[in-house]
């Protein structure tokens, strides 16, 4: 074990070299598993805990939560909790797909400027998604506010009140969601946009005369490494995505983040909020499996 | 056998990693002041060995002995030994004037003395005008050439050079192959190069050793590596050489081409001989002794030079002047006794 | 093709319009002389300097200050020794997997679960000390865990590219362990660090999920008073407090991608 080896040109033992690594790794990775890889584990151990009758935690174990989730209550079976889970996936899946529809000309328009100006664009979409999440949305309720020319011409076609705003509603959720998550899709799939290379894409022109095989042949491939960021980095958080719903969907358009809120919070029920995170995280890496093996050799940052 | 204890002495080195044996059982003398070339292809080895010597890798078994002093055990940080990198490795934050005297700083050695030693260095290479600058704002020639002044300064007894040249254009390598062996000559100092260029390794060298698979396969001066190479590996790795097989009896060789007379005695019954192209005499008048009658088949230019391709064979002819030869044209030609090298597993 | 051309740029205008529309409005009425209602009644910067006499929001803006700076300089010094510790030594691969692994976790998980997961998990803290009542403390610990992973991917990438040969190098020109690390490894490192740091500090800028889950009443911040207060009610005053922070992020955006760039041509 104490043998000597060369490392970075330094001749040690390899007993030291391995002290010395563990002196680096402790302090951070410590850290990590206090604070991150342990409360994960409890957070699993507490999903089978009940409720107490003052929001306490009792020590007894079962699947309650799971059935609960699930849809098997005091009153028999309910779709409550399914929908919502349903209504996130649907939600998380509607977001990306319109994220991506409207990232590829954004990226496109970008990488078309001269090479003084593009990254002024760039910077222009990356504002945006440092901005505060809760401010981004908020802000939708000036534009969607009954004086609004949006909330007029919805009254006009009596798809709602007149003085009445165009929030909450399923709607308003979408809007602050793609808005929220145009950016995380954009800016990865941009790196790889950049590095198209068009000779290939003149190639295809020159096979093929529709515009849609022209993209699926030769700018869908060259792209799929950003794009498949793009996609993981918006998915993932808006599944669980509660501000949004929360300021624009209201009790109307509930999502599984606002479920697990509300555990948390008013209801004060954490062993069915853990379940219910738990849930989140089983359909969250399912998804990502589900991606992964479709596209091989995508990394993450 | 009398050992110049003078020098850098590699006994019995062995490095294995996993189950491949990077360095197997080497030795070598090197003498103080010489120029000496490891050429081999890539993953034989050399490198790594080059890489125990600066004290970067630790061999499994072995000595390192420089000027009559045991170095296995000391660090990098302990031989008077520098390095040029395959990459270059400067240091990109630091000016090229701080690149070269990084070394000396290291060592706490007076500010005047690392201002003159630096100096002399800028101006040996030919850089002075650029020692403000920084490494990524220098061509890889210029680069290459900081990273020579950046090992030099320092003075050390061994000069490591790990295929300095492989990120030059062709025609700059040959300008920095002479320049090198000038340098090498001027200052005195043992140089030790990595490379898998044949002519690099020829141009520049006291004496070569060719390695294979973690050994080394011949030991020599340029000439003797390159007009006797002592099996079919050297023969054809060092430039091009036609091979003969025959068996030996009767104090001659018997092929397929004739019976040829050979001044070296093999230890073999049935084997091969070589001789380069270029050694192969190409005449109208039929020869004294080893001579062969052949028909013109193929004839290449190469600029300097013509390659004649001839059958029997095929034999390969090197010449620069080609009279008046014409493919399908009879010539004599003539195998030199001295020239044929005996080739050995 | 031109159409095509033109097709994309009226697409990409509008795209950046729709991002770009909400936030122009919350500016826009920020300076709006009323105090309900989104008609424009005239100039003014009223509610910028009222800003300045709310006792809450001062105190919002300063535990937002304290939490980005506190836990930014202890997860950059975290992150960074752990990236050391994870590229630099021998590790097998096992292991490297496992670190490499728990790295990712912060970025894969989705944020809320990471913050129910500290709610349990300062749930059980305090019950050995007081310490760990919901507030500031809790909230600190919380960003430095998450900001902790980002540095260290961060840096790593950056001791990636700069690779083994100019320690090496260093070595061979006779530097020992103190002079390499203070002459060549943190001075190549810097840029990485330094972009480190700043993305910690935007992330904890920027959070709004798990500081909501772990913060107390005496620790609420900016982004928790703007959701608390847009819940109630919209007022110039909110608007005016929100284009302070999108102004200030704005000039941390723009300083990060400068400096990223200069480094990353160098």
């Amino acid at each position: 074990m104490n043998k000597l080896m060369i490392w970075y040109g330094e001749l040690l033992s390899q007993k030291s070299l391995i002290k010395r690594g563990f002196l680096f790794l402790t302090p951070g990775m410590l850290w990590l598993i206090i604070f991150l890889v342990l409360p994960g584990l409890i957070l699993i151990v507490v999903s089978f805990a009940t409720r107490g009758s003052y929001g306490e935690l009792v020590w007894e174990f079962s699947f309650e939560n799971y059935k609960r989730l699930l849809g098997y209550g005091i009153f028999g079976w309910t779709p409550d909790y399914l929908l919502i889970l349903l209504r996130s996936v649907i939600v998380a899946i509607v977001t990306t797909a319109l994220s991506v529809l409207l990232s590829y000309p954004l990226c496109f328009f970008i990488a078309g400027k001269p090479e003084r100006t593009r990254y002024l664009w760039l910077t222009i979409v990356i504002i945006p998604f440092w901005t505060n999440m809760v401010i981004r949305t908020y802000a939708w309720f000036l534009i969607l506010a009954p004086e609004m020319p949006f909330a007029r011409i919805a009254a006009f076609f009596k798809l709602i009140s007149p003085g009445m705003p165009l929030y909450p509603s399923a709607f308003a959720v979408y809007l602050g969601m793609i808005s929220m998550f145009l950016p995380f899709v954009a800016l990865p799939l941009f790196s790889s946009v950049e590095r198209l290379d068009w000779t290939l894409v003149e190639a295809a022109q020159d096979l093929y005369s529709s515009n849609v095989r022209i993209f699926m042949h030769a700018i869908l491939p060259q792209t799929l490494p950003g794009l498949s960021v793009g996609v993981i980095l918006t998915f993932v958080p808006a599944m669980g995505m509660f501000v949004v719903p929360d300021l624009l969907g209201g009790a109307k358009y509930m999502l599984v983040g606002n479920l697990i809120q509300q555990q948390f919070g008013t209801s004060r029920d954490w062993a069915f909020g853990a379940a219910i995170s738990m849930g989140l995280m089983v359909l969250t890496m399912f998804s990502l499996y589900l991606y992964k093996r479709k596209s091989k050799g995508v990394d993450l940052i | 056998m009398t050992t110049e204890m003078k020098g850098l002495n590699l006994k019995e080195i062995n490095k294995s990693y996993g189950n491949v044996k990077a360095v197997d059982n080497v030795s070598l003398d090197i003498k103080s002041g010489e120029f000496f070339t490891l050429l081999g292809p890539s993953g034989c080895g050399k490198t790594t060995l080059l890489r125990i010597i600066a004290g970067l890798e630790l061999q499994d078994s072995g000595l390192v002995v420089l000027d009559d002093e045991d170095i296995t055990i000391q660090p990098a940080i302990k031989r008077q030994i520098n390095t040029v990198f395959q990459s270059y490795a400067l240091f990109p934050h630091l000016t090229i004037f701080e690149n070269i005297a990084f070394g000396l700083r290291s060592r706490k050695i007076a500010d005047s003395e690392v201002n003159k030693r630096v100096n002399k260095a800028l101006e040996m290479l030919e850089i002075d005008s650029m020692q403000k600058r920084f490494p990524h704002q220098l061509s890889g020639g210029q680069n290459q050439r900081v990273a020579l002044a950046r090992a030099l300064v320092n003075e050390p007894k061994v000069l490591l050079l790990d295929e300095p040249m492989s990120a030059l254009d062709a025609k700059l390598r040959a300008q920095v192959q002479v320049e090198l062996r000038r340098l090498q000559q001027r200052l005195g100092q043992t140089f030790i190069l990595v490379t898998h260029d044949q002519d690099e390794a020829l141009v520049v060298s006291d004496r070569i050793a060719v390695m294979k698979d973690g050994e080394i396969v011949q030991f020599g001066t340029p000439e003797q590596v390159y007009d006797y190479p002592k099996n079919k590996f050297v023969a054809e790795f060092l430039g091009a050489a036609n091979l003969i097989s025959g068996t030996y009896h009767d104090g001659r060789l018997h092929t397929d081409l004739g019976v040829f007379e050979i001044e070296d005695t093999p230890s073999w019954d049935k084997g091969d001989v070589a001789i380069r192209p270029e050694w192969i005499k190409m005449s109208d008048i039929k020869p004294e002794i080893n001579a062969i009658k052949a028909t013109v088949k193929e004839i290449i230019y190469r600029g300097t030079n013509f390659d004649i391709w001839l059958d029997p064979g095929p034999l390969r002819v090197r010449t620069s002047s080609y009279k008046k030869i014409k493919i399908g044209d009879e010539v004599w030609l003539e195998l030199g006794a001295k020239e044929m090298a005996v080739l050995h597993e | 093709m031109k159409k095509i051309t033109l097709i994309v740029n009226i697409a990409a205008i509008s795209t950046m319009a729709f991002l770009y529309l909400p936030l122009v409005a919350v500016a826009f009425f920020s300076v709006n002389n009323t105090k309900y209602g989104l008609i424009w009644k005239g100039f003014t910067l009223d509610w910028y300097t009222k800003l300045f006499q709310n006792e809450l929001i001062l105190h919002a803006a300063w535990n937002t200050l304290v939490l980005a700076v506190v836990s930014t300089v202890v997860s950059t010094f975290l992150g960074t020794i752990l990236a050391i510790g994870m590229d630099r030594f021998p590790w097998p691969k096992k292991m490297n997997t496992v670190l490499d692994m728990i790295l990712h976790l912060p970025v894969i998980i989705p944020d809320i679960i990471f913050a129910a997961a500290m709610v349990v998990a300062f749930g059980f803290l305090r019950s050995a000390s007081t310490l760990f009542e919901p507030g500031l403390l809790n909230m600190i610990i919380a960003h430095i865990t998450f900001q902790t992973a980002f540095v260290a991917l961060v840096v790593r990438s950056r001791l990636v590219s700069i690779g083994k040969d100019v320690e090496e190098a260093a070595r061979d020109l006779y530097a020992g362990t103190t002079y390499l690390l203070w002459k060549v490894t943190l001075p190549l490192l810097t840029p990485g660090i330094v972009a480190g740091a700043m993305l910690a500090f935007t992330l904890s800028l920027d959070d709004f999920v798990i500081s909501f889950f772990t913060a107390g009443p005496d620790s609420v911040t900016l982004p928790l008073y703007i959701f608390a207060a847009v819940r109630r009610m919209v007022t110039p005053q909110i608007h005016a407090l929100s284009t302070i922070v999108l102004l200030i992020t704005i000039v941390l955006v723009i300083s990060m991608e400068r400096f990223t760039r200069k480094f990353n041509v160098k």
